[in-house]
Formats: structure tokens, sequence, C-alpha cells
């Protein structure tokens, strides 16, 4: 099933390629990710929550024993996977009418990247993992210079280097593993015992990578540019999915295969995650543009994943995997929320607009909704991730949870003040003043991304189940090794208890 | 039945506010008003019930999600706290849904004003009953979104626009402290059910835990952190600078949220905590002079302010004082009961505040008013019971709650409890100055409006009713139920809080020169406004001009907002483009990826060029990197 998961959208991506004909390109685009929703949306039927194994699993060899089409999934794997099939059919509802050029190729790289992004979250041998994990960012290395903005090619040219640096030390470092463990079974790795000496310099290599993608401070400044300069559903991807292959790999890396090493390294991801939080929250309230303001804002939240892995308690780690999905659905959502403006009046620019609860009340609505899960709001998907992963952050280090905690106040202070720039006063313009509210094709976004926003608020247990097991077994790990003494959060801390 | 009562709001919002439009205004308002008018009368059955002696319980609706050792569930709780909770918020909402009738009968957007008022009462509900402090902290921060969209209902408006933001934000610096607060409460209880916390509370009496790399007593440090977030949406001193602010919204909220329900949040708080906070010594000290500092810093502005619905909302800001300190000495049944009787007079200044500005044509500066006794008879006789009740005149629901307040603070004599008690006598002198000044300025004298541009009118039924039926409790509530709320013999709160009847006994046994202290400061208030703005016209200018620095502080609301503008705001955006444009462009893009590019030799042009390879380079270092891998795996064999 994972297989036909993978091959679906490539062969969606040949079809459309060969078509050639923009209309008819969308609706196999559309349709092809609807099917491979629909795969996903199996895989879930299907899944036993109850055990940290990988299910699905699928073995072939057809590369000499070199290496194998290993692929498999536990919960982590499977939340991923429902949340990047879940986005990618309103990715290629949100260039519908924006793009214009070269369409069926447009559309092909997003299939082909669906089929990467899948094989990043399901693959188990390492050397398919590197192969999808970085060839799932050329497609959309693509989707920036080619369909992108003004300052397409400095985008695209920063993101490569980012990319690139994180990439060789990525490299170097799986070639030392295989080298050591010999093997490239991922299952086998996670259990193999590393020697503390190797593994610091092991975690450092694949951390330059995941730092980069999460993306953590302060290699985080190819964020904002390549949102700001990449298509609609570009953004939604890269912010959607995408990021949230850097948390992956913390979670499938790093940790269960350097658990010592992380235990050492937590200092150092708690200081930069600090940071970030402050930081990317300050910068992204003095910005005029709603792209990079929103794409700042990225770069604050995924410090709460980061922070919440290297927590390394139950509460860290599951409020990380459970802001991962939720950032993915309301940062996707308020990218789309940006484009259906932008497309109106073909600017980011925040003080252009103003008013806009007046002519697109319903528009102003959702945007209110997804600003409101973008500050945590209980109730909306936003709170339950950040409430967990900063109860985790704040029971390993109280400065880390207090520090981190602020970000509460200034996401708050950023996001209702883009709000009411955007949304509430006079309308001042008349080009904003005729701007139509929402059509259909962006109703079909909004509503279904707004109700999963909702439920899952509501009723997170769809998202933390599947990961429970994972985590568990991920902190017996820990346990095991003697870098943590406790699975769960405890009264360990206070004393005099009792 | 308790389900009924929180979701039937609930129901009333989504309709509300799913149909809008479609549903029109009477529809909305219609479906609203039937909703919650039929919640608060469940609620005062639940009340009696209660009061008979039904006994606490708990109700689980569904589990919301669980981490670990944590386990959050949505369950609503009733006792005999909530039962008091729940009456006075669905009472004071169901008038004020009434009263919004005529009110906003010339708003175009009245389908979602109902909406709004719905999910608030929804919101506060939920925080109410809660019985995991995580369901309270959604209703805490869904009372704050309710409040926000309502401040800013005529969002064209830049203040409205701005109070909304601030109102929002300056709730989420005390919520940074609640959400602190319930991290510390689940290290220390591994729990965060009020039953099982609170019950937990004596075993932790010698626990400490770690914070900031300094161990501190765990019960103090959560009470404290849990007070700042109390602090925020009660508005007290230090994050009060919201509330006044907040009075952008329309008045029937400011009566609802911002004086009777959602500002009392705080106070509710303390008293469900009442256990931890009983054995958190510290803390209660630092309730009780925040309290009464709030209590009197926002009295001395309230005698300054010209618009009126400043000056009440002030007034509120100064009696959630009033409740903290009670809450502070220990006297959590005199809190509740001032809270209970607050929620009636406070409504009826407000909605009473709301008939005068409907009569003068949205104008709310108490300079343009003057004479309006004769043109608004019913809102003045409303507001002058109001008054009457907020001054604490003999038998009002302010005399026994007020009173009761001051004079367990006096029975308490400790040295808090004094410091507080001789605060309120001052601050009662204050209250009643500024509460008459209102009076008078508003409804006596000669008119200061011009007649043909105003002609003042007295309201509709629909929002006069609502004003009798909130007189009725302002004159009443306090003979009716003080036995029961602060009484020595009535078994009335059955564990709900911590009652001390003992010290309950000592307050009603004062001296009698303590027992007429607070009668005597409302007189001198009552007289001192009389003189000033009826007996002697001009005095009141006079004392301006002679005290005029003093004054000017008290008017520009003792500078918080210039300090906290200087200190905070300011320097987060100054510090925001310093990052960005100093830290981001200016260090890591120039050390980093432009200086890269620079050093290889490029600049823009070479970037470009390299642009085209790009693609490229980047497959070829993939594939050679795979080579690489796969070398070194056939060289391992």
């Amino acid at each position: 099933m994972l297989s036909a998961m993978i091959l679906l959208p490539l062969v969606g991506a040949a079809v459309v390629g060969l078509l050639g004909d923009a209309v008819r390109a969308r609706w196999v685009a559309l349709l092809t990710t609807l099917a491979v929703l629909g795969l996903a949306l199996g895989l879930w039927a299907g899944f036993d929550t109850s055990t940290a194994a990988f299910q699905y699993v699928e073995r072939a060899e057809p590369f000499g024993g070199l290496f194998s089409w290993h692929l498999g999934i536990d919960g982590i794997g499977l939340v991923l996977i429902l949340l990047s099939a879940f986005l990618m059919p309103f990715a290629i509802l949100a260039g519908w009418e924006s793009v214009r050029e070269r369409v069926p190729e447009y559309l092909a790289a997003f299939l082909v990247m669906e089929a990467f992004i899948i094989g990043v979250f399901a693959a188990l041998d390492l050397i398919l993992f590197y192969v999808f994990f970085e060839a799932g960012l050329i497609p959309m290395y693509l989707i920036i210079g080619v369909w992108g903005g003004k300052r397409r090619i400095y985008a695209s040219y920063k993101f490569f280097l980012y990319t690139l640096l994180g990439s060789v030390l990525m490299l170097l470092a799986m070639i030392w593993m295989v080298r050591e463990a010999g093997t490239t079974d991922i299952p086998a790795l996670m259990a193999h015992d590393f020697p503390l000496s190797a593994q610091r310099w092991l975690w450092l290599g694949f951390f330059a990578s995941f730092a980069v993608k999460m993306p953590m401070w302060p290699v985080h400044t190819w964020l904002p540019d390549a949102h700001v300069e990449a298509p609609t559903a570009g953004s939604m991807i890269l912010a959607g999915v995408l990021l949230k292959m850097g948390g992956y790999g913390f979670l499938r890396f790093s940790l269960p295969m350097f658990p010592e090493a992380s235990a050492e390294f937590v200092g150092l991801v708690f200081a930069l995650s600090m940071v970030a939080v402050v930081y990317t929250s300050l910068v992204a309230l003095a910005q005029e543009d709603m792209k990079k303001l929103i794409a700042y804002s990225s770069v604050a939240h995924m410090a709460f994943v980061t922070g919440g892995l290297f927590a390394l308690n139950t509460q860290g780690l599951e409020g990380a995997m459970f802001v991962m999905v939720s950032h993915g659905l309301v940062s996707a959502a308020l990218f789309f929320c940006v484009g259906v403006v932008y497309d109106r009046l073909h600017t980011r620019e925040i003080a252009r607009y103003g008013g806009l609860a007046t002519n697109m009340p319903r528009y102003a609505l959702f945007f209110l909704l997804f600003t409101l899960a973008s500050i945590a709001l209980p109730g909306t998907s936003g709170f339950v991730g950040e409430f967990l992963a900063l109860m985790g952050i704040f029971s390993a280090s109280s400065l880390a949870g207090v520090v981190m905690a602020t970000g509460v106040i200034l996401g708050a202070a950023y996001m209702l003040w883009l709000y009411a720039r955007v949304a509430y006063g006079r309308i001042v313009h008349d080009d904003v003043r005729a701007m139509p509210d929402l059509k259909p094709r962006e109703w079909a976004v909004m509503l279904p991304l707004a109700a999963s926003v909702l439920w899952l608020g509501v009723n997170p247990g769809p998202v933390l189940a599947p990961v429970r097991a994972p985590v568990e077994s991920l902190m017996a790990r820990l346990v095991e090794r003697g870098v943590v003494a406790d699975a769960s959060l405890s009264p360990a801390r206070a004393t005099g208890a009792g | 039945m308790v389900q009924a009562i929180v979701l039937l709001p609930l129901l009333g919002f989504l309709v509300a506010g799913i149909g809008n439009r479609a549903l029109g205004d009477l529809g909305a308002r219609l479906v609203t008003t039937i909703a919650v008018g039929v919640a608060c009368a469940l609620a005062w059955l639940v009340f009696l019930r209660q009061w008979e002696g039904e006994g606490a319980y708990v109700v689980t609706v569904a589990e919301w999600f669980s981490s670990g050792a944590l386990r959050v569930s949505w369950q609503l709780r009733v006792d005999m706290l909530v039962a008091v909770m729940l009456v006075v918020v669905t009472t004071v909402s169901a008038l004020v849904h009434l009263y919004s009738w005529g009110y906003m009968a010339e708003d175009s957007s009245q389908p979602r004003f109902f909406a709004y008022l719905s999910l608030f009462t929804f919101a506060m509900l939920m925080l109410v009953t809660a019985e995991s402090l995580v369901q309270l902290f959604f209703g805490w921060e869904g009372v704050g979104l309710a409040s926000y969209l309502l401040i800013g209902f005529w969002y064209e408006r830049p203040a409205a626009k701005a109070a909304a933001i601030k109102a929002f934000v300056v709730n989420r610096v005390g919520d940074f402290g609640f959400m602190l607060g319930l991290f510390a409460a689940f290290l220390v209880f591994g729990t965060l059910d009020l039953s099982d916390m609170l019950a937990a509370v004596p075993r932790h009496r010698d626990t400490t835990i770690e914070l900031l790399g300094t161990p501190v007593d765990a019960l103090t440090a959560i009470a404290l952190l849990l007070f700042v977030g109390a602090m925020g949406k009660s508005a007290q001193l230090g994050l009060h600078t919201w509330l006044p602010d907040a009075m952008e919204g329309p008045t029937p909220v400011s009566a609802l949220i911002h004086a009777a329900t959602m500002v009392t949040a705080g106070v509710f708080l303390v008293c469900r905590l009442s256990p931890l906070f009983e054995a958190a010594p510290l803390a209660l000290d630092v309730v009780t002079y925040l309290g009464a500092a709030t209590a009197l810093f926002a009295a001395t502005v309230a005698t300054t302010q010209h618009d009126i619905k400043r000056v009440i909302a002030y007034s509120t800001c100064s009696q959630l004082g009033f409740m903290f300190f009670a809450a502070g000495i220990g006297a959590y049944g005199a809190a509740m009961f001032h809270l209970f009787t607050h929620a009636f007079f406070k409504a009826l200044l407000f909605l009473g505040a709301g008939s005068v500005i409907h009569a003068m044509h949205h104008e709310q500066d108490m300079r343009r008013y003057g004479g309006l006794a004769r043109h608004v008879p019913l809102t003045f006789a409303a507001m002058t019971v109001g008054t009457l009740a907020i001054t604490g005149f003999f038998f009002t629901a302010g005399y026994y709650s007020k009173d009761g307040i001051l004079f367990s603070a006096f029975a308490r004599g400790r040295e808090p409890a004094l410091v507080a008690f001789a605060v309120g006598l001052v601050t009662a002198l204050l209250t009643s100055f500024y509460s008459w000044r209102l009076v008078f300025l508003t409804f006596f004298g000669a008119p200061r409006w011009d007649g043909h541009h105003h002609a003042p009118h007295e309201s509709p039924p629909s929002m006069l009713v609502p004003l009798g039926v909130l007189a009725l409790g302002a004159l009443g509530a306090g003979a009716l139920f003080h036995e029961a709320y602060i009484g020595a013999h009535h078994p009335f709160w059955q564990g709900a809080i911590v009652h001390d009847r003992a010290f309950a006994a000592a307050a009603h046994d004062v001296p009698a020169l303590v027992h007429w202290a607070p009668a005597i400061a409302m007189a001198a208030g009552f007289l001192i406004a009389l003189r000033q703005y009826v007996l002697k016209p001009g005095a009141a200018e006079d004392f301006v001009r002679t005290f005029h620095t003093l004054h000017g502080f008290f008017y520009r609301k003792w500078y918080f907002d210039e300090l906290y503008d200087a200190l905070f705001v300011r320097p987060a955006r100054a510090l925001g483009r310093m990052f960005w444009q100093g830290g981001d462009l200016g260090l890591i893009d120039r050390l980093g990826p432009d200086g890269v590019s620079a050093a290889v030799g490029a600049g823009a042009s070479a970037a470009r060029r390299f642009q085209s390879g790009l693609l490229q380079a980047y497959a070829m270092v993939m594939l050679v990197g795979v080579a690489g891998l796969v070398t070194w795996l056939l060289a391992a064999r």
C-alpha cells in the first residue's frame, strides 16, 4: 500500500505532464491527490495504535542488496503521511486559477513532491530515506524558482545553499553510520548502540540538516524569503509539510539512534529554541509583509517542536508531534488566507488592506479562526500541542519553559495585530472595497481546514493515539540507556512530597 | 441539567452565528435570548437544590486529551460555589440579552452581536463548571476571545480595534502566569483535576520545587502564578490597563463582561482554590495588598474621569480589588458575596449608563450631560438605586457585602488585613464621592447639552425591564442572602470554599465605631460630592485648579499607559526591527548565504548564472552522495 502511495502520484505526474492541457491537468492532479488521500485514510483505518512496531511493511531488493526498498510506518509516520495527503488536494486547489503558466509542469512538480514526501515518512532504509529527503526538495526548489515572485532567484538560491550545507553534513554522518553499523536498515540502526564519542559527531551531522529544515534559529533566514517568493500552494506545502521533515528526522534518527548525545545537546537545542521564540516573534511584530510575518511565526512555532522533542519526556514529545500537525494545518490555512487576498489585489503589503471584515465577512471569519488557532486558543488544534509541549519543556527546565511561554504573549500580539490591520478598520482603498468574498473553490479549501482545526482542538485523540506507542517505545529506550530517569512527568522534581 | 445550562448558550451561538443574515435580526434575538433565558431558569433551580443540600457532583461529558500521566476530561462540576456563579452569569446574561433588543435595535449586525453574547455566556459557564483546571483555562481564554470580539464589535473604529487587541494581549500576560501555574501544579500534584488537587494540598505543605534555579515553596509558587492569571482577567493593578479601554465595546457588553461576570473570574478562581491559598499564606498576603492597592488606585482615577463609562469601569476595577482583599484575608464567603451583589448593582449602573447614552445619542462625556432627571426619570431612578447600593446605603445589597468585607478585615486583625481595612474605608469614601458625582453631573444641574441636537428620550421597555429586575437585586439581594453567604450559622457553602465560621462570627461582632465607620465614609463622600457638584457650582473647577498636579496624575490614570508604552511596547518594536534588519539581514545573511555567494566571487549576477546550473548541481551532489554511500557499503563487505 505504501509503495502504491508513492507510485500513484508519480504516475499522476507523468499523466499530467503528457496531457499538456491545463484544465484536464488540474483535474487529473486533483483526483490523484484525492486518491492518495483515500489510500492514506485506508492506512489509518487499518492501523493498530497499540503497538510501536512498524506496520504495512514492504521489503524488496531491487538494488542488488546494497540497500532495500524497505517501507513501513509507525504512528509518527502515519500521522505525518495523513497530514501530507490531507493538505495536498488543497494545495492543488489553491493554485487552480492563479497559476497560468506551464500548468502541467507546475502540477507535476507537486505530484512528484507528494511521492517523495510520503517516501520520506515511510522509508525504513537509510539510503532510501536520504534519496527521498533530498529529492523532495527539488520540486519545491523548482516551484519557487520557476513560478515564484520577483526575487525568486535569490530565494531559491538561498534555500539551496542552506539545504546543501545540511545535506552534506548529514551525508557524511550517514556514511560513517553505515560503515560502523554495517547496515542501512533504519529499525536496526534505531536499536544499534553507537559509542558516545561517535554519537556526538553523528548527532551534529544530522542536526545540521534537520535544524535547517525546521528551521531553527539562526539557520532560518531562508524561510521568509522562500515563502515570500513561493506561489501560495508552494508556501502551503513548505510550511505545512516540508518543515515537518526536520522534526520527523529528530524523532526517527537523532533521539533513538544517538540518545546519549541527544541528552548532552539538550542545552544547545533549548538555547536555540528559546532565542527563536523571542527573537522571531519580535521580528514578526515588525513585518510589513503578510507572508513574511507568518513565515517568522512558523519559526517561533517550530521552536516549540524542537523544545518539546528535547524535553525528553512524554508530554514534550507528544506535544511536539501535535504542534507539527496543528501547525501544518494552520500555517497552510494562513498562507492560503494570504493567497486569497493576494489573488484579488496582488500585494502582500499589510497596510494596503484594512476593513476586509466589511466586504469579505466570510473570509474574515475563517482568517480569524486560523489566527486564533495560531495563537493556541483552547478549543483549536493549536492549544493542545503547545500546552503539552510547553508543559514538557517547563518540567525539563523551568527557565526554558518560562522563556518559551512568552511566545503565547508575543504570538497573540503579532497575529492579532496582523488580523486587525487586515480585517478591522475602515476601508480606505476603492480596490479593496471591490474585493469579492470567498468563491466556491476557496470555500472548498477553507471549510475542511477549519473543520479539522476545530475538531482536533476539541478531540485531539486521533492524532495523539497513534503517536502514543512510538513515544512510549522511544521513552523506554531513553530510560534503558540511562538518559532520563522516568518516562512521564512526575513529582520527581518536587522534593519533600508526601 | 447542568449540561443543558452550559450547552444552551452554545446552541444559541451556533444557530445565530451560522444562521446570521438568513436567520434575521429577530430570529437571532429570539433564539439566543430564549436559550439563555431557559439556562437561567435552570440555573436558579440548581442553585436552590444546592442550597437545600443536594451536595457536590461531577458530570463527565467526554475525554478531551491525555498524555502520560496527564488526563483531561470535559467535566461539569456542580457545588454551591458553582451554583452561585451559574446564577450570576445566566441571570445577568439573560437580562443583557433582553436589554440589547432595545439598545442594539439600530445596529446592522445584530445576529453577530447576539451570537457573541451567547458565545461569551457559554465560555463563562465552561469556566465556572470546570473540574479540570485545563477546562477552566478553556473557558478562561474563551471569555477572553468573546471579550476581544465584543470590544472590537464596532471594528471600523480605530479605538475599538486597538482596545480589543490590548485587552487580549494584556490578558495573555496573565494567562502566561496561569499556564506556568498549571505546569507547576501538574509537577507537584500529578493531576490538574480540582478535587484531587485540593485534596492533596495538605500533603504538599512542605514541598519545594525548583523554579529558575531556586528552590521555592511549591504551593506558594503555584498560588502566585495562578494569581497572575487572575490579575489579568480581573484587571488588578499592573494588569488593569485593558479594562477602561474595553469600554469601546457596546454598553450591554460592558455590563455583562466587564462588570458583572468575566472580570470576576479571577476572584472566583481564588475562591475555587481557597484550600490551596489557605496553605500559602505569603500568596494570601500578596492578594490582600494587591487587592487593596487596586481598590484605592482605581477609585482615585474614577473621581476624575469625564466619560461616564470610564468612571464605572474604574469603579469595577476598584470593587474587584475589594473582592480580592476579602479573599486575601481568608473571607472567601465575603468575597463571593460581594461578587454576587456587585453583579446586580454594577450591571444596573452600566445598563443605566447605557440608557443615558442611548437617550443622548451616544454621547458619553458627562460634561455634556446635566439635568437629565426630568427627561429620563426611570433611568434616573435605576441609577440612583445602583448608586445607593454601591455606596453601601443601609439595607441595600452593597451595605451587606461591602461592610461584610470591611468588618472581616478588621476582625482578622493581622497586619495586611488591617491595612486593607484602612484602605477600604478611604476607598469607600472615594466610591461614594465618585458615584454621586456621576449622578449629579448626569441628572442634576442645568443641561449642558444642545437641545437642538439632543432630544433625550426614555428607553424602550426591553431596556427598562432589565433595569427594574437588577434594581430589585441591588436593593434586596443583600438582605435576602447575607445570612447564607457570610453568616456564622448557615451551612450554605457546604465545603465548596473554605468558610471559617468562627471568623465569620467575629466579623459580625465588631466594635460600634468600626461598625459605623463605613456609613460615615459613605456619608462623607456623598456630602463632598453634593457640595462640589450641586450646592456650589464651580467648586469642582476651583479644586482642580488648586490641586492641578494631583488631579492630572489621577486623570492620566497614574501614567500606566505611558509607562507601559515606554517600557514594553516601544522596546518590543525597536527590538523586532533591530533583530530583523540587524540580526537577520545584517548579520546572519551577510555572513551566511550572501557572504558565501560573495566569497565564491559572485554578487547578484553570478548568483544568476549559478542559478541555471543550480538544480543540476543539487541533483549531482545527491547522486554523488548516494554513490558514496554505496561505495562505502561495497567496501565494507
